[in-house]
């Protein structure tokens, strides 16, 4: 088919692309990332653009991938996508749905602009997310993946994944 | 596209990014006999995100040098000598506390280039390092705290971060070191001012030594030097050879 750059054609490429989950966190799409960064048209040829959370992330070239097949089966066969690095991801960009999503998964989501705290700054108050309780502590910085630190809850004693700001 | 030699800028990424390179492939020894699990993981995560960084460097270097060399070729077909990485990231990791050591020395360097660098004319490599330092900030944080750790832990875990600190120390100077290449692009609004960084770090590394009962080192020590222009230790060898030893047997090999 050959891809009109009506709205109604961009609506529907948005909702192929909220169908495509992330392979690390696979209840957030990839838009609830908040990594796809640009669907456009260039005469009738789809471009869209991705944005990496890492610089290592070893999924974002199996991202790219996905989302190229989701598209060409929806029909959009010539979609170009691509990465790009500027602006920066944050995870500011998360969405609001997609924080209610970790938050129900498991995962406690990013406290926002905390990345940048100094070395002697005081802990986070990192909320549990099966118990709501206050009283957790950081077991490491570094979790099962790039994006994760790794907490446990000193009420319900749950070990649990806290989605660390960037 | 800024105006600046090209055969500069070759330079002076080629060099952030085998400097990210070698720390990921140090790092990533760890991988299998970590301390414990969770330094396990970390240490995974923080090579994960040198050799990231590295291939944004060096994919960026292959195509300013316009030869037609790839990320991969730079990486896996270059010998000892046409390597320009710091001389400090390149010594070996021995213990936990060595490994530490050389993490804050770098990251913390690091996060103060990359912040810089983040504002360069040249829009690129400002990208670049937008996404390296907010991974930069997180390894010098966790590398410091275990500082701290170490150094007002056990007579032992205190012995040796101080050995460690001891011997790594001399190999800090080149961070800091600025030649013609750099001199040039920092005219042109492209390289980061390494050496008004100096007394900041300084000043941030000794804030961490105090805290971790640790004795401050001096200044008046004699300085390691040489490894941006391609003259390294012994240990370089033996980390490629490790590193290169599969794309060197299987040129065309494939995953
Ligand atoms: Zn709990």
């Amino acid at each position: 088919m050959i891809a009109s750059s009506s709205d109604a054609q961009t609506s529907r490429v948005w909702q192929v692309l909220e169908a495509v989950p992330d392979p690390e966190i696979p209840v957030l799409s990839i838009v609830d990332l908040g990594i796809v960064r640009e669907v456009a048209w260039q005469d009738d040829c789809l471009l869209v653009s991705i944005t990496p959370t890492y610089s290592g992330c070893p999924a974002a070239e199996f991202i790219r991938n996905q989302v190229g097949s989701a598209l060409a089966d929806a029909g959009f066969e010539t979609a170009t996508v691509s990465e790009v690095l500027t602006p920066a991801w944050t995870t500011d960009w998360i969405s609001e749905a997609g924080r209610e999503k970790l938050r129900q998964y498991g995962i406690a989501p990013p406290e926002k602009a905390t990345g940048r705290r100094g070395l002697f700054a005081p802990e986070l108050t990192i909320h549990c997310p099966r118990c709501d309780s206050r009283r957790t502590e950081c077991v490491s910085e570094f979790g099962s993946t790039p994006c994760k630190a790794h907490y446990r809850c000193l009420d319900c004693l749950e070990p649990f994944d806290y989605f660390k700001c960037l | 596209m800024t105006t600046c030699d090209q055969k500069d800028l070759f330079t002076y990424v080629l060099r952030l990014g085998d400097s990210g390179l070698v720390l990921g492939q140090r790092l990533s020894e760890w991988v299998g006999k970590a301390p414990m699990l969770e330094e396990e993981m970390a240490l995974a995560n923080m090579a994960l995100d040198m050799v990231g960084q590295a291939r944004n460097f060096l994919s960026y270097a292959g195509e300013v040098e316009g030869r037609g060399r790839g990320e991969d070729a730079l990486a896996m077909h270059r010998d000892v000598g046409s390597f320009s990485n710091l001389l400090l990231v390149e010594q070996p990791n021995r213990d936990f506390a060595y490994t530490m050591v050389r993490q804050y020395f770098y990251a913390s360097f690091a996060e103060r280039l990359f912040e810089q660098l983040q504002h360069s004319a040249d829009s690129r490599l400002a990208g670049i390092a937008a996404k390296a330092v907010k991974e930069c900030r997180y390894h010098a944080r966790h590398s410091g705290l275990w500082l701290v750790r170490l150094g007002d832990g056990t007579e032992e875990s205190h012995q040796r971060v101080a050995r460690a600190l001891e011997d790594l120390w001399p190999y800090t100077g080149e961070l800091f070191e600025m030649d013609e290449v750099d001199r040039r692009l920092l005219e042109a609004g492209v390289a980061a001012d390494v050496q008004a960084m100096r007394t900041e770090w300084r000043e941030a590394l000794n804030q961490v030594l105090v805290e971790a009962r640790l004795p401050l080192p001096s200044d008046e020590i004699w300085m390691h030097s040489g490894g941006r222009i391609g003259r390294h230790s012994e240990h370089l060898g033996h980390l490629l050879a490790t590193m290169q030893i599969l794309p060197r047997s299987y040129p065309d090999a494939n995953w």
